[in-house]
């Protein structure tokens, strides 16, 4: 990324579920995409693209209409000249910001888009012939179905399977994480990406997708907004905004006979100008949610490809936000990858050191993380240092499926650890005996949730290993904010319902689903969406694809097979889990953009009326300066200010929409409370200062 | 604002607190089809109607066909009660031989859509223009028929919440059908029974003339009072069998019928906002909802009652007393209290009938029942009307202040999109649409005294008041219309064939084009799968709601109406306290209501 600026995007508050560092994050006003905004911004006057926006499409009309009433008073001699062109001017310029704050987030998406089409460079790739000899030829020519090679610092020419080999592979092109990844054939981690770089050893990549529909395309054109379409949600508020602008259009378009009839029934002024009638009419429209409904749209996508998640159509991000029921993997979300040694617990007559040492002795050679563990719990309770076996006279068992034991022989002792069952019966073979308050021991483990390594010296039992699953630091606190917003986290394990309950508890699930197949998973999906939830998952394999492509929401690990990649409707570019809960939140920030934007520009529009309406009747009606409470100071300042006001909170509010409101976890009545005296108490009482601020600015003037 | 005027407001309030619950336990137990105390005794009907039209109990209609069911018969209806009309010279029960004349065209059209949509506006006096027959078997027998069909519509709205992913919506012939039999013909019997205990005159008698003490001779209108009396209460019909309706001592003789008639109108509309709640199986929403109108209600008669209580600040200056407040256009036997009530109540439901004169309420007075109108008359409401009405505010709501929980929006365990939204938008619209092109068109339009349309000239030369008071009349002549609230403001003379299309037309755009997209929104939302509620979810039943719910009907309305009225009654109020008044401009107009 060139300029890949990181800068907290959210509000510091520790409680915030939208992390701070973002690997794509660039400044909210980079020179570069300032200047390219502006320059779009007249471009979109267009009003043939303009149309799209009813809300500014009128608010376009009415600043043609008012110009061209202008320039026929400017030749004809009408009155009141200086006044109309400030309202021209002011509408023009209503009309260009919000056509400022929709191309600067497309600008920010262009620019990431070409960040990563630079990297997409015609490659050169060697093509394995049928003889088993290769071919040079460019990745354009590649289609789905060809065998390349690809070695020590060969480009990856296209998206493919790993059948033979295994490599170190540079995916920071996709990912902006430039440790290297190993990719190797069979398994969960043989899909390979197009643009990535081999690092190491040499690889047979079976190519998987055509020229302009790799991953990257997909990802270059979903980011630059190509292939950007309303979602639902937007396309009902654009429904809203364009009727009650109609209704509005209506109450101003009455207005006319309105006043006409007043003005002939007191015969005192003169019925309103086009230009104020035009000015009341756009003051009145939702001109803020119209102007920057698409700019929130585009920002969320942006703000989730920030987290390095690749949504594949704003619908996915909209229903992130509607989720009910979280499905976490136990392993690798909720728990640390591996299962940990905590506890020595020794059978009568066995000193802990004891089995500490034989303990840690058997598993020198396990190069497991339960293995390295046990070796180094041995060396912090015991302080028994890992031994150089070399001196000795040692031969290490592996461990196998048949036998489900390991360990050593060492100087003439057989030290063994593994499944309670295996090291019973293979003292029993030796000659010894197992006590039951072994067995015991070994099941009080297994209930607590943890797995019992027994551990064995020939004929006699030492003890046990208490192995556990170590649940994420913090883990917990993010499954109680999820609480907060109303969902349900379900754990989903291949342990037995023992083991997972225990887990459960401990990380503070809602729920679990214990030896899961992938069959269970879907069907669990299936009734969840029966009873009217949305689910979200996240997986990575071949075999969690039914079920990423069932779930309303479903997070493929980028680390995993295609056939996940394909079924979800995000990539996590990190192949972060845990990220599906701050995907939710992004979600929900955004319909809180939304709908803070909708009901703040509405409830503006009480504070426009109190300055138009006096100023419109105060030659007809002087009575209706009682309605001045902003005390403005002249008919001609109260249109203008509030045109002014309305134009600037547009421009004013683009920070707020491309970063989205604040949003902290909590329950939907707390949080529709803070919000509603935000953006609704607050909608109303906030333009009254505003617009009589401007007033005075242009009293002050003599602007009006 | 006296002790015994503000105990009968809360007393009026507290009892219909009580009867929201039986009155909507009872409603709920007729549209959901099961047995009432009363099926022993109307069961038989029931059943005979629906062998006499062929009407399969069991058979269930998509909102299309429950909709064009409703249209096809308020058709039906309408031309009835036209032929009806213009025949009336030829029919019997006409003892004042009331001729054709009288019943023009466009006044038999606008009297026939009236009473079809519910609005019962009038823009004759019964006494002076209908035959008795006419009175009960066009106008009585839709007042009936109109209520019914409101109410169903509401039922069905509430099914299309209270359902998942059906296509139907139930049966408008059945809902209809159950509406009169077990809901509006029962509670007018026992209504008209009391009410002509209490006075209320119930004869097919021709007018009787006497002689006054003075020596003057005096009509005395006779005619079957009582039995159209009641319905026009509880069905919220509201148009009275005189031209000065229930300010008529006939139609509403004591404090005691007004408070019955009062209570009479709120009686269903705040039972089905108790059968909302119990069909969608949480009756704290219904609740919610009866909180919202009571809020609203008691908003209403707090500005209302003061401001009429003080009466008018130029005739106190002049040194009259004002103790007993404005009582312009009020009767003696209610006073202000009981009228400031009655003006506030009969338009925040459809009903439309007044025992004062709103023409000569007090600006702010004045401005309430208005703008009551404007919002769609959704406090309580019409029977069935408030209830659709209020769900359609819910709707906007909920789909604004909604998305702030952070989900798309849903009410009631159903997600409101596109469709809902655009439906609710074009009901929205096309009220507002009416209203207001009328109310412009009227203000300045002008007829030529010789031609057919307008005989006294101008749109403006039928008002009796100038200024911002004549502005008033026009605007609430077609809020009411299009409301189907059917009260006036009087002092405009809306018989002309202008008035009466265009008002006919506002009446038919404010009831159809107000329905039918809700008919679609119970379709579109019967068919979705009900979501799961969760801490998530939008809480729609609490006082939060209720106050977002009544700050959302009362911003949508003063968003869309503030600019009319500012030129309208608040110009007046302000006129009023700096000493200016409106007076008659033309000679006097008989009071047209």
């Amino acid at each position: 990324m060139p300029t890949a600026i990181e800068q907290p995007l959210i509000s510091a508050d520790p409680t915030d579920l939208i992390p701070k560092r973002l690997a794509r994050a660039r400044p909210l006003f980079d020179p570069e995409i300032l200047g390219r905004a502006t320059k779009q911004s007249f471009v979109k006057l267009n009003p043939v693209t303009l149309m799209k926006n009813p809300v500014m499409f009128v608010v376009e009309v009415g600043a043609a209409v008012t110009t061209v009433i202008l320039v026929r008073d400017l030749f004809g001699g009408g009155a009141a000249i200086g006044f109309q062109v400030q309202i021209a001017i002011w509408l023009w310029f209503t009309v260009l910001f919000a056509n400022f704050a929709e191309a600067m987030a497309e600008a920010r998406g262009k620019a990431q888009a070409e960040a990563l089409r630079k990297t997409k460079t015609d490659s050169v790739a060697k093509r394995l012939l049928g003889s088993g000899k290769t071919e040079e030829v460019t990745s354009s020519q590649l289609r789905s179905g060809d065998v390349v090679i690809c070695e020590t610092n060969d480009i990856i020419p296209g998206d493919g399977e790993v059948i033979d080999g295994i490599a170190t592979v540079d995916e920071s092109v996709i990912t902006g994480e430039s440790a290297p990844v190993i990719r190797e054939s069979g398994g969960d981690r043989s899909a390979v990406t197009g643009g990535t770089k081999v690092l190491s050893d040499h690889v047979k990549i079976k190519i998987t997708s055509n020229p302009g529909e790799t991953f990257l395309d997909r990802m270059i054109a979903l980011v630059e907004g190509a292939e950007r379409q309303k979602t639902p949600n937007e396309i009902a508020l654009n429904i809203l905004i364009a009727g009650l602008t109609l209704i509005f259009l209506l109450a101003v378009v009455t207005l006319q006979p309105f006043a006409a009839y007043s003005v002939a029934s007191t015969g005192l002024g003169h019925v309103p100008s086009v230009a104020v009638l035009v000015a009341l009419l756009v003051c009145l429209i939702p001109t803020t949610i119209g102007g920057l409904l698409s700019a929130i749209g585009i920002a969320g996508m942006d703000r989730v490809m920030q987290h390095n998640v690749l949504a594949m159509s704003g619908r996915a991000v909209e229903a992130s936000g509607d989720v009910n029921t979280l499905l976490l993997d136990k392993t690798g979300t909720i728990t640390l990858g591996n299962r940990q040694a905590v506890e020595f617990l020794v059978v009568e007559g066995v000193t802990e050191l004891d089995l500490a040492d034989a303990a840690q002795l058997s598993s020198l050679a396990d190069e497991t993380p339960e293995g390295r563990s046990i070796v180094v719990l041995a060396k912090e309770k015991h302080g028994l240092r890992g031994r150089e076996v070399g001196e000795h006279e040692a031969r290490f068992i592996p461990f196998s499926a048949y036998t489900r034991m390991s360990g050593v022989d060492i100087d003439g002792r057989m030290l063994r650890k593994g499944a309670t069952e295996a090291i019973i019966n293979f003292v029993v073979e030796q000659g010894g005996t197992a006590p039951a308050s072994f067995r015991e021991l070994s099941d009080r483990i297994s209930r607590s949730g943890g797995t019992p390594l027994a551990v064995a010296d020939g004929p006699r039992l030492l003890g046990i290993v208490h192995l556990k699953d170590i649940v994420k630091g913090g883990m917990k606190e993010r499954i109680g904010q999820l609480r907060a917003m109303g969902i349900r986290s379900i754990m989903i394990t291949g342990d037995n319902p023992l083991t997972a309950a225990a887990i459960a508890s401990e990380a503070g699930v809602d729920d679990f689903l214990a030896q899961a197949t992938p069959k269970d998973k879907l069907e669990f999906i299936r009734k969840e969406q029966a009873e009217g939830r949305l689910v979200a998952m996240t997986g990575d394999g071949t075999n969690d694809a039914p079920a990423l492509a069932q779930a309303d929401v479903g997070v493929a690990m980028n680390t995993g097979t295609m056939a996940a990649k394909e079924a979800g409707n995000m990539v996590d570019l990190d192949s972060n889990p845990t990220k599906l809960i701050e995907i939710v939140a992004i979600g929900k920030q955004l319909l809180i953009t939304r709908g803070a934007l909708t009901t703040f520009s509405i409830a503006n529009d009480v504070a426009k009326y109190f300055a138009i309406i006096p100023a419109m009747f105060l030659t007809t009606y002087p009575v209706l300066g009682h309605l001045n409470i902003m005390k403005l100071h002249s008919p001609e300042s109260a249109v203008l200010a509030a045109v002014i006001f309305n134009a600037l909170i547009i421009i004013a509010l683009v920070p707020l929409a491309l970063r989205g409101v604040a949003y902290r976890p909590q329950g939907a009545a707390a949080l529709l409370r803070r919000n509603l005296l935000i953006y609704g108490v607050g909608g109303i009482l906030v333009p009254f200062p505003g617009i009589w601020v401007i007033d005075r600015l242009l009293a002050f003037l003599r602007l009006a | 604002m006296t002790t015994p005027g503000v105990l009968q407001i809360v007393v009026f309030f507290l009892v219909v607190v009580a009867l929201t619950k039986p009155m909507g336990l009872f409603l709920t137990q007729v549209y959901e089809g099961r047995r009432t105390f009363l099926h022993p005794v109307l069961r038989w009907l029931e059943a005979l109607i629906y062998k006499l039209c062929g009407i399969r109990e069991d058979e269930e209609q998509k909102w299309t066909q429950y909709s064009f069911a409703l249209i096809l018969f308020s058709v039906v209806g309408v031309v009835l009660a036209y032929v009806l009309q213009r025949a009336q010279g030829h029919l019997p029960l006409n003892p004042q031989n009331f001729g054709t004349p009288v019943m023009t065209p466009d006044l038999a059209f606008n009297t026939a859509v009236s009473f079809v949509t519910n609005t019962n506006w009038q823009s004759y006096s019964g006494e002076s223009t209908v035959s008795y027959l006419i009175q009960m078997a066009a106008l009585t027998v839709q007042n009936f028929l109109s209520g019914a069909a409101g109410i169903a519509v509401a039922v069905a709205l509430t099914r299309g919440f209270a359902r998942q992913q059906v296509k139907t919506i139930g049966n408008f012939w059945v809902d209809l059908t159950r509406g009169v039999v077990y809901v509006l013909l029962p509670l007018s019997i026992v209504g008209a029974l009391f009410l002509c205990s209490q006075g209320v005159i119930q004869n097919l008698k021709p007018n009787v003339v006497v002689q006054t003490l003075e020596g003057a001779q005096q009509v005395i209108p006779m005619g079957p009072v009582a039995s159209q009396e009641s319905i026009k209460m509880v069905g919220t019909n509201g148009g009275g069998f005189f031209g000065a309706n229930s300010a008529h001592p006939f139609e509403n003789p004591t404090p005691l019928t007004n408070f019955v008639q009062l209570v009479m109108i709120f009686l269903i509309p705040a039972g089905l906002t108790y059968l909302f709640g119990r069909m969608v199986k949480d009756t704290r929403q219904g609740w919610a909802i009866f909180a919202t109108m009571s809020l609203l209600f008691l908003i209403g008669v707090a500005i209302t009652y003061p401001a009429e209580q003080a009466g008018n600040p130029i005739l106190t200056k002049l040194g009259l007393d004002s103790t007993s407040g404005n009582m312009e256009g009020k009767e003696v036997r209610f006073g202000v209290s009981a009228s400031s009530l009655f003006a506030v109540v009969t338009t925040d439901a459809s009903c439309g009938a007044v025992n004062a004169m709103h023409d000569s309420l007090t600006p702010l007075g004045g401005l309430v029942p208005l703008f009551n109108i404007e919002t769609g008359e959704v406090i309580f409401g019409g029977v069935g009307a408030g209830l659709y009405g209020m769900l359609l505010f819910a709707i906007v709501a909920v789909f604004i202040a909604g998305l702030m929980v952070g989900r798309t929006p849903e009410y009631i365990g159903k997600k409101i999109e596109q469709k809902e939204v655009k439906m609710a938008m074009l009901a929205l619209i096309a009220t507002a649409a009416s209203i207001l092109i009328f109310s412009g068109i009227s203000s300045v339009v002008d007829f030529s005294k010789t031609g057919y349309w307008n005989p006294p000239g101008a749109g403006t030369a039928n008002l009796t008041n100038s200024g911002p008071h004549g502005f008033a009349e026009i605007l609430y002549a077609f809020s009411s219309g299009a409301g189907n609230n059917g009260s006036a403001f009087g002092g405009i003379n809306t018989n002309t064939p202008w008035y009466n299309l265009t008002m006919g037309l506002d009446m038919l755009i404010g009831r159809f084009l107000f329905i039918i997209p809700l008919l679609a929104v119970a379709g579109s939302l019967a068919a979705k799968k009900r979501v799961a509620t969760t801490s998530g979810t939008f809480p729609t039943h609490g006082p939060l709601f209720v106050g977002l719910l009544a700050g959302t009907v009362v911003i949508v309305g003063a968003l869309t109406y503030f600019p009319a009225l500012a030129l309208g009654p608040i110009v007046e109020h302000f006129l009023m306290y700096s000493g200016k008044l409106f007076a008659a401009v033309v000679g006097s107009l008989p009071i047209w209501s």
